[in-house]
């Protein structure tokens, strides 16, 4: 429901250690009623409610039996996907949902940049406009030279559509484990990838912007030195590389990473013993034991394998012939990986974008995963349509 | 007993001028054999009383709530605890830097206020020390326990020789935390150890039954109190004040670094190493009352800890309570100087964001109670200041909370906000750690002097009169 319907009716929401605690409300529709968490979204047309289908089975086995609430109760023949006059009432109880993400306001940070076709005309370079790039000798630490390859990735933010694609790719590809309500409510969730959601203006009727997030792969990595065991270092080729073995489980590096993108083995997520289960895992990929920190790997199993094979052949690794698993399986074509030592590849001429720029490379971090901003086209004959880029607050 | 030629401390402090010590610092009548019998007794003659018994069975209780809570951890995980992503630190980090924190006190008595001649730390020093040491075993705890893999931690951020050539990371703050903790719990040690020979000497001499001669006498490593005994003992002794000296100022500043080499919003930050200091000193002290009022009047030792005493380590307690107090200040004024965005939010969200109940009661407790010390009145005030010990304790734990848990919270990606709050377990560990250290503590004053006898004797007027004779 939407915001306003939702502060009409009193219902709240609120983030907490043990995840995001709604309302029940219940929902009487033509003598049936269902009761159900409710929880306010921006964008939504006021005074209608969306209900979703699928859940509060009863025989679903282990995983599925239980979760979530029947909502087929409210459907009948004649109105199977919508219907008026649904009454609303909150029954003063509070439910518990799991959510990954709590804050979807920007808070008119730079870390999603974005713009209109008007400003982009202006000003191609506007996305490097509204952040600060420090100069690159501000660091006490020596440069990385690569002499063969340098790897990195661009996420191009106007094609992405925010479908988690990439997010289930990526959990198949790197066998992450399925951590379970509880855990997910307590900030644990284990996906190397995330599909980052943001609202600006208006909650009535914001804009919404999407950002896929996985490692950075810095350049400057505040992640590596904090590591009091050397778990987490740089490689020839650029790669942030995570030791599962010498890991010991400070966390300080997850403390450390300004983006968030590490996961950690609170307990022992990843099923060891069923045999059936092995058999669905990818063998090139460890399965990581309990009490270890993990991230985005860019793949290096299929980096591996692509080096492994052009070497054989006696010839360098072809651009486009290691593909990760996200930008496999990303259906816009939003995100590019490759060689940005090879002024030729397809990244390397993302990177040259105008549009493109570094999450939050105002703290020197360089990251090698880019962004190129979006940029949107808002038709100037709409009345209410503010062209608002996210970050336009400050400049 | 032995009897002993004159204390070099003595004569330093003498050269210094010090008013003769009079009777502020030790009360009653007392003469050399008094004060050797009524601080031996304490473990000698008399009966343990049995609130000694009803303290150490409440203590030894709350400990095995931190046997509970570890098997839990190494049996299940470190998720049976309360962090999470963003906040990867909690109650661990809060209590480590807390225990590190009160220990200072007792290495800054011993050591510092020895070489500054300040002969008001002879009653308080034993114990202070024992203080220092049972800190950082309590602390010592939380690193090695919160890691994820506690098994290989222990061992795996010591630079040890081996067979795959590998080194800890030297630029990690956690590595420089080992080596700084590990030499402080090593000279504590030391320093404690050293100042009991004279006295487990005495208490070998004045033991009635054979095995405690034999245990006291092992103790007492053969000591006789002869000139050449002491004149060692005494090299020895002001050597350890010397090593011990510097770690006052560097465990707290490395512990502070963990969080200011960071790049968190509120853990960046320079005030961090001098502002720790100062917030250990000042819980430390707070910690020393605590523990030395209830030991006075339990065991008649207001003799021997006497008023001025209680008001000296007050004043110590104000003054760094104001530096502390400054710190906070400095805090949000960098931040707002700053004009960094990320800077100004943290500090915002830290006063008026979810934690901030925590913020204000911290500051209740460490900026406003701790002015009323500016009273004399409140400052000699036995049971206020016992209050208020508890106050100061309360309120640096919570600084620490607030430091870690609001800064970690809410940091540079808001998709990645999140919420912490400790759990059974987390709370169970942390109470069962102030078990343990309550139990070092009564086993402590049932079996070692509490107070330093030798030492104590050299302040009463009759050593002063023999040496000028």
């Amino acid at each position: 429901m939407s915001p306003r319907t939702a502060a009409r009716l009193g219902i709240t929401s609120e983030a907490t250690s043990r995840g995001t605690t709604t309302d029940l409300v219940e929902l009487r529709y033509r003598g049936r009623a269902v009761v159900a968490p409710a929880l306010a979204v921006p964008g939504h047309p006021d005074e209608t409610v969306t209900v979703h289908l699928g859940y509060g089975r009863t025989r679903a086995g282990r995983v599925g039996s239980g979760v979530g609430f029947d909502a087929y109760a409210l459907r009948t023949s004649d109105a199977p996907w919508s219907g008026g006059g649904l009454e609303v009432r909150k029954t003063g109880e509070r439910y518990t949902l799991a959510i990954t993400q709590q804050h979807w306001s920007l808070e008119g940070r730079n870390v999603i940049r974005a713009g209109t076709r008007a400003e982009y005309d202006e000003d191609p370079h506007f996305a490097a406009h509204l952040g600060h790039k420090p100069r690159r000798e501000l660091t006490m630490y020596p440069e990385y030279k690569y002499e063969g390859y340098a790897w990195g990735m661009a996420i191009d933010l106007n094609s992405c559509v925010g479908c988690n694609a990439c997010v289930v790719a990526c959990q198949a590809e790197n066998n992450i484990p399925v951590v379970g309500k509880d855990q997910v409510a307590r900030g644990r969730e284990m996906h190397w990838l995330r599909v980052d959601h943001y609202y600006t203006g208006a909650m009535e009727d914001p804009d919404t912007y999407f950002a896929p997030v996985p490692c950075m792969h810095c350049e400057m990595a505040p992640c590596e030195v904090v590591c009091p065991v050397a778990a987490t270092v740089h490689n020839e080729e650029g790669l942030n590389d995570m030791v599962y073995n010498r890991c010991v489980g400070t966390r300080y590096c997850s403390n450390n990473c300004p983006y968030k993108v590490r996961r950690f083995n609170f307990f022992l997520y990843s099923d060891w013993e069923t045999p059936s289960l092995k058999l669905g895992r990818n063998p090139d990929v460890t399965v990581r034991s309990r009490g270890v920190m993990e991230k985005c790997t860019y793949c290096v199993q299929r980096i591996n394998h692509a080096r492994v094979q052009a070497k054989n052949e006696g010839r360098k690794v072809r651009d486009g012939e290691i593909q990760t698993a996200c930008a496999q399986a990303c259906p816009g074509h939003a995100i590019v990986f490759g060689d940005v030592n090879d002024p030729q590849s397809e990244v390397s001429r993302w990177k040259a974008d105008p549009r493109n720029y570094g999450m939050l490379e105002e703290l020197n971090t360089r990251p090698r995963t880019t962004y190129l901003a979006a940029v949107k086209n808002p038709n100037p004959e709409m009345p209410d349509r503010e062209a608002a880029s996210p970050a336009a607050s400050h400049g | 007993m032995s009897t002993r030629p004159p204390d070099p401390h003595a004569d330093l402090a003498r050269d210094a001028l010090p008013p003769p010590p009079g009777p502020e610092l030790i009360g009653g009548d007392h003469t050399l054999a008094s004060v050797t019998e009524k601080i031996a007794s304490i473990t000698l003659t008399r009966r343990t009383p049995l609130g000694w018994f009803v303290g150490f069975g409440i203590a030894f209780t709350l400990f095995m709530g931190l046997l509970w809570a570890v098997v839990n951890l190494l049996f299940v995980g470190i998720g049976v605890w309360g962090p999470n992503v963003p906040v990867g630190w909690g109650f661990d980090i809060i209590n480590l830097v807390w225990w590190i924190g009160i220990g200072h006190a007792g290495t800054l008595i011993s050591a510092i206020l020895l070489l500054l001649r300040q002969q008001w730390r002879t009653s308080i020093n034993r114990f202070a020390e024992a203080m220092t040491l049972f800190a950082v075993a309590c602390a010592v705890f939380y690193p090695v326990f919160h890691t994820g893999r506690p098994w290989l931690a222990a061992y795996w951020l010591f630079p040890y020789p081996n067979t795959m050539g590998l080194w800890p990371q030297f630029r990690s703050p956690l590595i420089w935390d080992v080596f700084a903790i590990s030499t402080y719990g090593l000279v504590s040690a030391l320093f404690w150890f050293v100042g009991l020979i004279p006295d487990f000497a005495t208490l070998r001499d004045r033991a009635k039954s054979k095995p405690w001669k034999v245990a006291y006498g092992m103790l007492a490593m053969g000591w006789r109190g002869s000139a050449r005994h002491w004149h060692n003992y005494d090299t020895a002794y002001l050597l350890l004040a010397g090593l011990a000296t510097p770690l006052v100022i560097s465990v707290h500043t490395v512990v502070s670094l963990d969080f200011a080499v960071g790049i968190v919003p509120g853990w960046h930050a320079t005030i961090f190493p001098p502002y720790f200091v100062a917030g250990a000193i000042y819980a430390g002290f707070a910690m020393v009352l605590t523990l030395a009022i209830p030991l006075r009047k339990f065991y008649g030792l207001e003799d021997f800890i006497t008023l001025t005493h209680l008001e000296n380590m007050a004043k110590v307690m104000l003054a760094t309570g104001l530096i502390v107090g400054y710190g906070y200040m400095v805090e949000a004024f960098m931040a707002w100087y700053s004009a960094n965005e990320y800077e100004r939010f943290m500090i915002w969200n830290r006063m008026t964001g979810p934690y901030w109940p925590m913020y204000a009661a911290l500051i209740l407790c460490n900026v406003v109670m701790i002015n009323t010390l500016w009273v004399k009145n409140l400052r000699t005030s036995v049971p206020y200041l016992f209050f208020i010990s508890f106050v100061v304790s309360v309120g640096m734990w919570l600084e620490r909370y607030v430091i870690i848990v609001t800064s970690l919270h809410r940091d540079f990606m808001p998709s990645s906000w999140g919420m912490y709050s400790g759990t059974a377990y987390d709370w169970s560990a942390f109470i069962g750690t102030i078990g343990l250290f309550l139990t070092l503590f009564f086993l402590f004053i049932r079996f070692l002097p509490v107070i330093s006898i030798f030492e104590m004797r050299t302040i009463l007027p009759e050593a002063e009169v023999k040496e000028d004779a």
